[in-house]
């Protein structure tokens, strides 16, 4: 069992008063790399990705907002393609490469999308923005960024915001994608 | 106008933080050693309690405790507070039923605060509460705003008969009627203003924290109020001395409105904490938030207009059923009645004007203030009234609007309001030329063509925004006075520190109120920090709801920064050794017509701390002031919307085609974050429109409880918008600012319904207009036969 959970916070070593662990049914030993650092972890079977790395990493970017994968706050990237982490079960990602909004920006350079956001004022509480970004980017690499302002709505189908309207999200989106096409081609 | 003044598009400092993952939201947060709470909530809508047994809960692993209602009452925990005193037609006060923080005797919605579970772990805290074992004794529900009234309806609260919390109204019946009478031409509706849950994408949480080596409490919660929910928590509820309690509401994930109120969760957190002697943190999950946090609109009304033979609006009268839900919750008798009737003569000038309004209880979630706030309900009637009328008696509706616009300011309605500046024909003619009205017939007839139903309607709104002259508000019966407080802080380096009373959830007022420093100090907006969220930190404040941070929280600023001027001249006229009233400061420079020496604000901010050159007896070293802004009027934003809407009569479906926003918000700071808040408030009023609408069945259970259930606007159900603006600053607040926070949630409703009715033919169509009742609507649409 790993020893955070069934029993006294006081008795718990690493992981600390944030985590809110299940009761256990066992223990699942896990590597994942995430944003480039690989870890080795010991999750309850039933431990959702995200709870894994928001309590457990500290990793808080990652946002819940639902309880029904709807809202897509919680967007990260398993493997290269964006997946609702409230949906993943931390135990079934051994092996697997994630990437999450704190690892984006590179050398203390935003990425791209994250400077569109920005520069577009795409987003105001902030709070569906990490999720919002995280798909935004998956978006253009599934698509190789060929996107017209329906494809783009169409595409966030799986984000909600309260907040914007959508309208500079798209526009946001839309020079994210004009930018991450530059710098493939500048790559290339 | 510089690069970071008052005026540009500065792009926002706080996004930072939000773009990388690094925001800091109450969840984020972890106290050491901190439990969890989890909520038994009734899953009746109406029952007597007849016993809870925890004895198992208790004893599963990691339970730390379980209190109830019986508990709160030993504690002497206050119940939760309504802060604003209806009266009655009759003069007698409303009639409110305690709202106890946790159920005492009886539950009276679907979520209803039953106990709460404390534990070690989120999952234990859960598991725990499923073994709390509650007898309920199930009554009949009264859930419906229409009926509820009625005899035979089940009684919610013994202290209001009839399930009625007050019968109010406002205006001239006598003259109205007489209007009436003498009209022309009358235009009679009948309108739901469907009821909404406000869905700020952060889930409220609170975190309670007990420290008993001072006695004192914080506490963590997303408010968008905290020093409002210091005042409530300690002087009604009784939870804590004010100064040994500490609110922080760090980054607040959206409000909305939902997020002003003084809940049973943070109350509860904060009570238990001291109980168990640990932190006690809860987290709403979605579900929670639709079932417990408060609703907006939920009204019932019949509207009437009385126009001349000249076409003039002689007269309006409304009768509205509100909805307040199954306890009052902070501000809910204000919204229906004070928020609401004021604002029923629109942008028209209207002699005559008489409301009433029916406050009631009902089985369901508590209602309260949610984006726009009473206003939205009544520009939907003005609105819609407006166009029925234009269309019955033959008139364009843009014409008929024009033709009754108020045209002269000062401007006193006969319900309350003084408007003091607009010009709302600018706004119009301005929408008419971006919409391209005069295309419209030929794309009419092309959507015709391939069978589709085109549509376009109006919405020219007013508001009362920056709410407001504290004397006002109290004679009507607030239980708080609203200005705002700011201090700003110059430090030894220059750098400023701008402590304010309002709260930013998505606002950017840590950019907006630093352009106002920026320009007014003459120094890099990058020298400058906003504080906000905590009681310990900002004096007092009356937070951020109503469209006020603007006009009446940076008004506080502005005076306070006058004040910093004030003080920094006299330093400086010590430093240049000139007379102090020869000193000028223009541009983040000191001058003086005595000397060609001059100093700059960072220089000068270091003398007033090292205080060298000045005497203890001359001047008080520092520089740091604070101000307190009242206004003396309400602000009146204005504008008009046209939605144009594509129908295909096969499906149901409805798209917008194009949306064309002209606003006057008098000045604006920032007017990339002004076009945003259009945009967002936009949504809301389409969401509103198009496709929310909170269902409770008639036992009272919530049907719409999840975003598989409640329809969110997706950014594939909208299109993009068309915004625009004119100005007729504010006269009543030095900088001129009307706000911006709300008018798209209060436009866009009667735009769009505007729209779909013109392009049906009638006018039988509800809101939402989900494609099922667009498509019935379409059956009977006399174009779409005209078509066939």
């Amino acid at each position: 069992m790993f020893s955070i959970f069934g029993r006294r916070a006081a008795d718990a070593p690493a992981g600390g008063p944030g985590a809110s662990g299940q009761q256990s049914s066992g223990v699942a030993q896990v590597s994942i790399t995430v944003n480039g650092k690989a870890a080795t972890a010991a999750v309850d079977p039933r431990m959702l990705l995200v709870h894994y790395l928001r309590e457990q990493l500290r990793l808080t970017g990652t946002h819940v907002g639902c309880d029904t994968s709807q809202c897509g706050a919680c967007v990260v990237h398993l493997d290269g393609r964006a997946v609702k982490s409230c949906t993943v079960l931390a135990a079934s990602c051994d092996g697997s490469k994630v990437a999450t909004i704190e690892g984006l920006a590179q050398d203390g350079k935003l990425h791209p999308m994250q400077e569109a956001f920005r520069e577009n004022h795409g987003l105001q509480c902030g709070f569906c923005t990490p999720g919002m970004i995280m798909a935004a980017v998956d978006l253009v690499n599934r698509t190789g960024g060929k996107l017209d302002e329906h494809a783009i709505r169409e595409g966030l189908e799986g984000n909600l915001c309260r907040c914007t309207g959508y309208h500079n999200i798209v526009a946001a989106v839309k020079a994210g994608a004009a930018a991450m096409g530059g710098m493939r081609q500048a790559a290339e | 106008m510089s690069a970071t003044g008052i005026g540009a598009s500065v792009r926002r400092k706080e996004d930072q933080r939000f773009i990388t993952g690094k925001g800091q939201y109450t969840d984020d947060i972890n106290r050491p050693g901190q439990a969890y709470a989890v909520f038994v909530r009734s899953p009746h809508a109406h029952a007597n309690l007849k016993g809870i047994d925890a004895s198992a809960a208790l004893k599963s692993p990691g339970c730390l405790a379980v209190y109830t209602g019986a508990d709160i009452a030993k504690d002497k925990v206050g119940n939760l507070i309504c802060g604003w005193m209806i009266l009655s037609k009759d003069g007698s006060q409303m009639k409110m039923g305690p709202h106890p923080a946790l159920a005492q005797g009886k539950v009276r919605y679907v979520g209803d605060h039953v106990a709460v579970v404390i534990a070690e772990t989120l999952a234990e805290a859960k598991d725990a509460a499923e073994k709390v074992s509650v007898t309920y004794d199930v009554l009949p529900a009264a859930v419906d705003v229409a009926t509820t009234q009625n005899t035979g309806q089940p009684q919610i609260h013994a202290e209001a008969p009839n399930n009625t919390v007050y019968q109010w109204h406002l205006g001239d019946k006598a003259a109205v009627d007489a209007a009436f009478a003498g009209a022309k031409h009358v235009t009679k509706i009948d309108l739901v203003n469907n009821r909404l849950i406000p869905n700020a994408i952060e889930p409220r949480a609170a975190i309670g924290d007990y420290d008993s080596g001072t006695e004192s409490l914080t506490l963590h919660t997303t408010s968008q109020n905290p020093h409002v929910a210091r005042l409530v928590l300690s002087a009604f509820i009784g939870i804590a001395p004010e100064h040994k309690l500490r609110v922080i509401a760090p980054d607040v994930g959206g409000g909305f409105g939902s997020k002003i109120f003084i809940y049973a969760e943070e109350t509860v957190c904060l009570w238990a904490a001291r109980k168990v002697g640990r932190p006690v943190k809860w987290t709403g999950d979605r579900t929670e938030a639709f079932l417990a946090d408060a609703h907006g609109r939920d009204h019932v009304t019949s509207a009437e207009l009385a126009i001349d033979a000249s076409g003039k609006i002689v007269a309006l009268r409304a009768k509205t059923k509100a909805n307040l839900g199954g306890y009052l919750s902070t501000f809910a008798s204000s919204v229906p009645t004070y928020l609401y009737a004021p604002l029923l003569s629109g942008q028209y000038d209207i002699p005559a004007i008489y409301c009433e309004v029916d406050g009631v209880y009902t089985n369901t979630a508590p209602v309260d203030a949610y984006r726009g706030a009473g206003r939205p309900e009544a520009t939907f009637v003005v609105e819609r009234l407006v166009e029925v009328a234009a269309r019955q008696i033959g008139q364009d509706p843009a014409e008929f609007r024009r033709k009754n616009f108020i045209r002269s300011f000062p401007h006193a309605t006969p319900v309350i309001m003084t408007y003091d500046a607009g010009d709302y024909e600018a706004c119009l003619n301005k929408a008419l030329e971006l919409a391209d009205k005069n295309g419209f017939a030929t794309r009419k007839a092309l959507s015709a063509k391939n069978g589709k139903l085109r549509g376009l309607g109006y919405s020219a709104y007013i508001e009362a925004c920056g709410i407001a002259p504290s004397a006002a508000v109290g004679s009507l019966g607030a239980g708080v006075g609203l200005w705002e407080s700011a201090e700003v802080r110059v430090n030894p380096t220059g750098s400023v520190e701008v402590l304010t009373g309002s709260h930013s959830h998505g606002q950017g007022h840590e950019t907006t109120f630093a352009q106002l420093t920026s320009q007014r100090l003459g120094i890099p907006i990058e020298q400058i920090t906003v504080v906000h969220g905590d009681t310990d930190k900002v004096q007092f404040g009356m937070g951020t709801y109503g469209s006020r941070s603007g006009a009446v929280g940076m008004s506080a600023i502005y005076y306070a920064i006058d004040k910093v001027i004030v003080k920094a001249k006299k330093v400086a006229g010590f430093v240049l050794e000139v007379p102090e009233n020869t000193v000028d400061f223009k541009e983040g420079i000191f001058s003086s017509s005595a000397t060609n020496k001059t100093l700059t604000f960072p220089e000068v901010a270091l003398q007033a701390y090292i205080a060298h050159k000045f005497t203890g007896a001359q001047l008080e070293p520092g520089l740091k002031e604070g101000a307190f802004f009242d206004p003396t009027n309400f602000t009146f934003p204005s504008g008009v919307h046209i939605c144009e809407v594509e129908i295909d009569p096969e499906t149901g479906s409805t798209r917008i085609d194009r949306w064309t926003a002209v606003d006057d918000f008098g000045t604006l700071i920032n007017p990339m974050i002004v076009e945003g808040q259009v945009h967002g408030g936009i949504a809301q009023g389409v969401g509103q429109a198009l496709l929310e609408g909170a269902v409770y069945d008639k036992e009272g259970q919530l049907l719409t409880a999840s975003y598989m259930d409640y329809c969110m606007p997706r950014a594939g159900d909208l299109p993009s918008f068309q915004v625009a603006m004119t100005s007729t600053p504010c006269p009543s607040n030095p900088l001129g600012i009307k706000g911006c926070g709300e008018a798209g949630a209060i436009a866009a409703p009667a735009a769009v319904v505007n729209a779909l009715t013109d392009a049906l033919g009638h006018e039988q169509i509800a809101m939402p207009a989900t494609p099922l009742a667009v498509w019935r609507a379409a059956q009977k649409s006399p174009m779409k036969m005209a078509a066939e």
